[in-house]
C-alpha cells in the first residue's frame, strides 16, 4: 500500500500544519487552501533534534514556498526538503494527494502530486 | 624580572578616573604600577549630572568607575585618604593616613573648590557650598527643617543649584553680584530674558547685590545684608561663586602656581618639575582654568600620549556651552561680547516665545565669532560648527538667527563640515571617524555609539551625530532599506498606521492591500502581533491562527525538545499558600520540572502538546490564569514586599504591582514589556532595569522607563517624579501606547528610546506635554485592549475547535517517541542525544 488515507481536509490547519504519523514515521502536513496546496515533509529538525518542524510558519523566500523551523529558524523548501542556510541539509518530502475530501500520504515516494 | 616604575595619581575626580581609563587601554599600562589617592570617601562620580541625584539617581548610578575597575587593572586606590606631602627630591609622597611611596611620575588630578567669599557670617549653619555628594546630602537635610534657600551666585552653577533648591520645596532665592545673570556667558538683552524665564518658574533673582553680612535671623535662621542696606531672610545659604583649583599641596612642593591659583602647566601638561603633570580643574594653562569637563579629558589624553612619547599638545578648548537651565535653553559660544577687532553684532528678540538670539561677526562678515541663545537651542550645532571650523558664512549671516517661516533650511549641510570637524567634544570624536566606523560597518546610530563614544557623554551632539550618519550612508551609497520583508515594503510603523487608517483586522486583508507573495515568519508574526496590540481579538482565532509564532501557536513556551513550559500568572509575585499548593500539585501529577523565574513566578517544564489544555484546566480551575510568558507582550510586574511589611517601606509596593499588572495583562507589544515597583530607593526589585519601574519616594512615585537586563543591560531613565497613583498610570498608558505605535519590529524599549531623535526629553514633550496631541488617542487605545481582556487560556479550553490541535499526531493518539526525560536532582529533564539513544536501543530490546 503507497498511498495511505490520513484525516479529513477538515482536520487540516489552514495557512499552518499538523503532523501525522504514516508508517511509524512523524509526516507535518502544511496545507494553503488559497491554492488548494498541501506539502508534506519529514517532522523531525536536523538542527534542533525534535520533531517540530509541522509547528513552524510557513510562507516563501524568493517564490520557493518554505517552513521556518520554529526552534532555531533555519528555512527548510517544502517542495524539495533543501536547507536555504545549509544547501548540504535535505530532509525527507513525502507525495501527498486530496482525494475525496481525505488526505492521503505516501512515504514512499517523494514529490508533490497536487 | 623587569621592574615596573610607578605613577601615582592625586585625586580620583572626573578627570583622575578618565586618565587611569586612557592610561590601562594604553601599552603603557604595563611599565607602571599605578596608585591614586582617593580624598572623597568614594570612588570618582560624574559631578556634571550631580543634580540628578535630587531626582532619585543614586551614588552607584554617578559612579564612573566600571565595577571592578581597579582591580581588574591592578590599580591601587586608597580612598578617603588624601597625599599630604611631597619630597621632590627623593620623589616621595606621604598621605594623610601615613601611606608613603616612591614614585616615577606624578600626575596632580586634584580638580578645585567652591569660592566662598569672606563675608562675615559665612561659616554659619546652613550655609553650604555645591560640589560633592556630601555637599548635597546636607542640602537635603537642611531643606527638611528650613522653609527658604538662597544662591548667592548667578552663574551656571548657582542657576542649577537654584533648581535643586526649588525642587527640595524651598522658596528659592538668587544674589548675583554681577548686573545680569550667567555674565560670562550672557550679554545684557540675553541675561534679561533668561532673567524673565526663570522668575516665571517661581524663583526671585536680585542681580546687582553685593552680600556683606550673614547674621542671625527673625524668622530663618540666616539673614543676608547687602552693601545697598537691602536685607533678605534665609534658612539656607549656597555660595556658588566661582571655583578655585586645588592646588596647595603644589604650593607646598614649590611647583610653579599661577597669580591667582592654578599649577601652571606646558602644552604637554608638564608642571614647572618635568615628571610631575596636572590635569583638570587644578591645572592653569595659558593663565587659564578651564572650569568643564571636556578639556580635563583632552588634557588627559596628552598626559598619556606624552608618557608614551608621542608628540601629543593641549592646544586650549572651547568653552562653549548648551544647556537646559530649569527647562530654559540656553548656549553660548565662543566671543559672546564681541570683544574681538571690528566685531558685528546682529540679533533677534522675541519677548513673546522668551526668545533671544545674538550673532558675533567679524568685520568681513566671513567668520562666526561668537553666539548667545536663549529660548531656542536649536541652532547650536550648527552655529559651532561655522564658529569651530572657520567656515564662511552665508551671505547675510542674520539669516542664521532669524525664524524661517517657509520649509527652506538654513542649517549648515553636514556635508559642508571637514573630516577634522569635532562633533562629540566629551570624546574628541571627528565626523573623521565617524565616518570611517559607518564605512567599516556601523550604520545605526546605537552601533556608532558603542564604536566610537560619540553622543555618550553630555550627550549634545547626538542630533548632529544622527545628520552626519544619515548624510555619509547616502554618500556612501547604502540605501537605508527599512522594509519589512520581501512581502511587506514598509516599517513595521508603517503598517500599523495602514491599520488605524485602512481599518484592516486580517493578515489577508493587509496582504492584498500592501503586500505581495504569501508572507514568512517575519510579517507574519510582526502583523499578527499589530493587530493583537489594537484589536484584541484572540490569537488562535482561524484568520490569525497562522500568523503566531512558535510558542503563541501553543500559548506555551516551546522548549528545545519540543515539549512546552507552562506560566500562570503570579501578579506582583504574590500569592497564597492554597495557590502554591495547588500549582505544586498540578506540577506534581503531570511531573513537570518547575523553576522560579526572574520574574517572581513559577514555570513548569516538559508538558507535551496534549498534555496542555488538561494542565491548563486544572490551573483555571484553582484560580490561575495564563501569565502570557509565551507573547509578546507585558510579562511580569515585579515587586518587593514593601511598606506592608518592609522597615524602610515608603509605600505599597506589591499593591501597586498587582493593579498594574491587571491592568496591562494581555497587552501585546513590539516585544516583550517587564515592570518593577520598588517601595522605596534601596531598590530590592531593581525596578531601574525594566521597561517601566516604579520607586517610592516621600514625595509619590518615581518612573523611570526603557531599562533592559538581557544581553544588553541598560539603566532606565528617570521619566517623571512625585507622581500620585492617576498620574503615573496615565503616564504609563500613554507610554506603552505609544510604544506599541511607534517601536520597529522587536524592538525592545531600550532601543526603541536610543533610536528615538531626541531621545528622552521628546517622549516627555509626547507623554507630558502631549506635544503631538495624542494623549487622548494613546489613553483611548489603552483602554480598549484593557477592556477586551480575555485570558487566552480559558478561551481555548472552552473552545472544541481550538483544542484539536493539541495533539502530537492528527490520526494517532501515540506520543511523540524522541521526547525522552532523564531525571537529574529529584526532577525530570530532557534526556541528550547519547541517553535517547540509549533509551531506543532499550525499547527495542
Ligand atoms: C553641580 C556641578 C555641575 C557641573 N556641570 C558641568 C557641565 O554641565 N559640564 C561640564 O563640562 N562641567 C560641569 N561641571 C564641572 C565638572 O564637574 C568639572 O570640570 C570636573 O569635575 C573636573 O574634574 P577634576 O577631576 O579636575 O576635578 P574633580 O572632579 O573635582 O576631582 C578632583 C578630586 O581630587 C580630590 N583631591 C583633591 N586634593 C586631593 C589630595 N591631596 N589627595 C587626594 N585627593 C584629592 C578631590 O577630593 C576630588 O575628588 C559641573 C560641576 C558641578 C559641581
Ligand atoms: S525597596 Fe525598600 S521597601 Fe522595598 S524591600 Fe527594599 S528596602 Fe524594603
Ligand atoms: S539566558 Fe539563554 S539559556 Fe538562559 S533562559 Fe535565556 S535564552 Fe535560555
Amino acid at each position: 500500500m503507497i498511498w495511505q488515507d490520513v484525516c479529513g481536509v477538515d482536520d487540516l490547519q489552514p495557512n499552518s500544519g499538523v503532523c501525522a504519523l504514516v508508517d511509524q514515521q512523524q509526516v507535518a502536513i502544511f496545507y494553503l487552501p488559497a491554492n488548494n496546496q498541501c506539502y508534506a515533509i519529514n517532522n523531525f529538525d536536523p538542527f534542533g533534534h525534535a520533531n517540530v518542524l509541522s509547528r513552524g510558519l510557513i510562507g516563501d523566500i524568493n517564490g520557493q514556498p518554505v517552513v521556518a523551523s520554529p526552534l532555531y529558524k533555519q528555512h527548510f523548501n517544502l517542495q524539495t526538503g533543501v536547507c536555504l542556510e545549509d544547501e548540504t541539509v535535505k530532509i525527507p518530502v513525502y507525495g501527498i494527494r486530496i482525494n475525496n475530501n481525505r488526505v492521503e500520504v505516501n512515504v514512499q515516494e517523494s514529490g508533490n502530486e497536487l | 624580572m623587569t621592574t615596573k616604575k610607578t605613577l601615582v595619581v592625586i585625586g580620583n575626580g572626573m578627570v583622575g578616573q578618565s586618565f587611569l581609563a586612557s592610561l590601562v587601554a594604553s601599552p603603557l599600562k604595563d611599565e607602571y604600577t599605578i596608585v591614586t589617592f582617593c580624598e572623597e570617601p568614594r570612588a570618582a562620580y560624574d559631578r556634571v549630572h550631580l543634580s540628578e541625584f535630587f531626582s532619585g539617581k543614586t551614588a552607584e548610578d554617578l559612579s564612573m568607575v566600571e565595577p571592578g575597575f581597579f582591580e581588574q587593572h591592578g590599580i591601587t586606590i586608597h580612598i578617603g585618604d588624601k597625599a599630604a606631602t611631597i619630597d621632590r627630591q627623593a620623589k616621595t609622597l606621604v598621605s594623610e593616613k601615613g601611606v608613603s611611596i616612591a614614585y616615577d611620575k606624578l600626575v596632580f588630578a586634584t580638580g578645585s573648590y567652591p569660592f566662598v567669599p569672606p563675608v562675615p557670617g559665612h561659616d554659619r549653619p546652613q550655609c553650604l557650598v555645591y560640589r560633592t555628594i556630601e555637599d548635597l546630602e546636607a542640602m537635603a537635610a537642611a531643606a527638611k527643617t528650613g522653609k527658604i534657600g538662597t544662591v548667592i551666585g548667578g552663574g551656571l552653577l548657582g542657576l542649577e543649584a537654584a533648581k535643586a533648591l526649588k525642587d527640595l520645596g524651598l522658596t528659592t532665592h538668587v544674589v548675583q553680584f554681577a548686573p545680569r545673570l550667567m555674565e560670562m556667558q550672557m550679554d545684557d538683552a540675553g541675561g534679561a530674558m533668561l532673567r524673565r524665564k526663570i522668575e516665571e518658574l517661581g524663583i526671585t533673582v536680585h542681580t546687582g547685590k553685593n552680600t556683606i553680612d550673614i547674621s542671625d535671623g527673625v524668622d530663618c535662621i540666616n539673614k543676608l545684608v547687602f552693601a545697598d542696606g537691602d536685607e533678605l531672610e534665609t534658612d539656607l545659604v549656597l555660595f556658588s561663586a566661582g571655583i578655585r583649583p586645588r592646588d596647595e599641596l603644589a604650593r607646598d612642593c614649590a611647583l610653579k602656581v599661577g597669580a591667582r591659583g592654578g599649577i601652571v602647566i606646558d602644552n604637554q601638561c608638564k608642571t614647572s618639575d618635568p615628571d610631575i603633570y596636572a590635569i583638570g580643574e587644578c591645572a592653569l594653562w595659558n593663565d587659564k582654568i578651564f572650569g568643564l569637563v571636556a578639556p580635563g579629558y583632552a588634557m588627559a589624553r596628552t598626559v598619556v600620549a606624552d608618557l608614551a612619547g608621542e608628540a601629543a599638545s593641549f592646544t586650549g578648548a572651547d568653552m562653549s556651552t548648551k544647556l537646559k537651565l530649569m527647562g530654559v535653553d540656553v548656549a553660548s559660544i565662543g566671543d559672546v561680547h564681541a570683544k574681538s577687532q571690528g566685531a558685528l553684532v546682529y540679533s533677534y528678540q522675541n519677548g513673546d516665545n522668551g526668545i533671544y538670539k545674538r550673532l558675533v561677526v567679524s568685520q568681513d562678515k566671513k567668520q562666526l565669532l561668537g553666539a548667545v541663545l536663549v529660548g531656542d537651542n536649536s541652532g547650536y550645532g550648527t552655529l559651532l560648527q561655522y564658529c569651530l571650523n572657520g567656515i564662511e558664512l552665508p551671505e547675510n549671516p542674520d539669516a542664521l538667527i532669524l525664524p524661517h517661516r517657509s520649509d527652506e533650511s538654513v542649517g549648515l549641510g553636514v556635508d559642508a563640515l571637514p573630516a577634522s570637524a569635532q562633533i562629540c567634544s566629551c570624546y574628541d570624536v571627528t565626523k573623521g571617524a565617524i565616518c570611517s566606523a559607518i564605512e567599516a560597518g556601523c550604520t545605526s546610530i546605537g552601533a556608532l555609539k558603542s564604536e566610537t563614544k560619540a553622543a555618550t557623554g553630555c550627550g549634545g551632539c547626538s542630533a548632529l551625530l544622527k545628520s552626519v550618519m544619515d548624510c555619509e550612508l547616502a554618500r556612501q551609497g547604502f540605501e537605508v532599506n527599512t522594509d519589512l520583508c520581501e512581502h511587506f515594503a514598509y516599517t513595521r510603523q508603517d503598517l500599523y498606521n495602514l491599520m488605524l487608517v485602512g481599518e484592516i483586522k486580517t493578515f489577508a486583508d493587509f496582504l492584498a492591500k500592501h503586500g505581495k507573495g504569501h508572507g514568512c515568519e517575519i510579517c507574519k508574526p510582526t502583523i499578527g502581533n499589530i493587530l493583537a496590540s489594537y484589536w484584541n481579538e484572540h490569537i488562535l482565532e482561524p484568520s490569525h491562527l497562522g500568523l503566531q509564532d512558535t510558542n503563541d501557536t501553543f500559548l506555551a513556551n516551546m522548549q528545545k525538545d519540543g515539549t512546552y513550559s507552562v506560566v500562570p500568572r503570579i501578579t506582583g509575585g504574590e500569592i497564597s499558600p492554597d495557590m502554591l499548593i495547588a500549582l505544586g500539585q498540578v506540577g506534581k501529577k503531570y511531573k513537570l520540572y518547575t523553576k522560579i523565574t526572574g520574574g517572581q513566578r513559577v514555570d513548569l517544564f516538559g508538558a507535551r502538546v496534549d498534555q496542555l489544555p488538561h494542565i491548563w484546566k486544572e490551573l483555571i480551575d484553582a484560580g490561575f490564569e495564563s501569565g502570557h510568558a509565551y507573547g509578546k507582550s507585558l510579562r511580569t510586574v515585579k515587586s518587593c514586599v514593601g511598606s506592608t511589611w518592609c522597615r524602610y517601606g515608603v509605600d505599597d509596593s506589591v499593591g501597586l504591582a498587582i493593579e498594574l499588572e491587571n491592568r496591562y495583562k494581555g497587552l501585546r507589544s513590539p516585544h516583550k514589556i517587564k515592570f518593577a515597583v520598588s517601595g522605596c530607593t534601596r531598590e530590592c526589585a531593581e525596578a531601574q532595569g525594566k521597561d517601566v519601574g516604579i520607586i517610592a519616594t516621600e514625595n509619590g512615585w518615581n518612573l523611570y522607563v526603557c531599562g533592559n537586563g538581557g544581553m544588553k543591560p541598560r539603566h532606565a531613565d528617570l521619566f517623571a517624579t512625585g507622581l500620585d497613583k492617576d498620574t503615573l498610570i496615565k503616564y504609563i498608558d500613554r507610554f506603552l501606547s505609544f510604544y506599541v505605535r511607534t517601536a520597529g519590529r522587536l524592538q525592545r524599549t531600550s532601543v526603541w528610546m536610543e533610536n528615538m531623535e531626541g531621545g528622552l526629553d521628546y517622549l516627555k514633550s509626547v507623554v507630558i506635554h502631549d506635544k503631538l496631541g495624542l494623549c487622548e488617542q494613546l489613553e483611548q487605545q489603552m483602554q480598549h485592549v484593557i477592556d477586551t481582556y480575555q485570558c487566552e487560556w480559558k478561551t481555548t479550553i472552552e473552545d472544541e475547535s481550538k483544542l484539536k490541535r493539541f495533539r502530537h499526531f492528527i490520526n494517532s493518539d501515540q506520543q511523540d517517541d524522541n521526547v525522552v526525560f532523564v531525571e537529574e536532582r529529584g526532577q525530570i529533564r530532557p534526556a541528550d542525544d547519547n541517553e535517547r539513544k540509549h533509551f531506543k536501543l532499550l525499547e527495542v530490546a
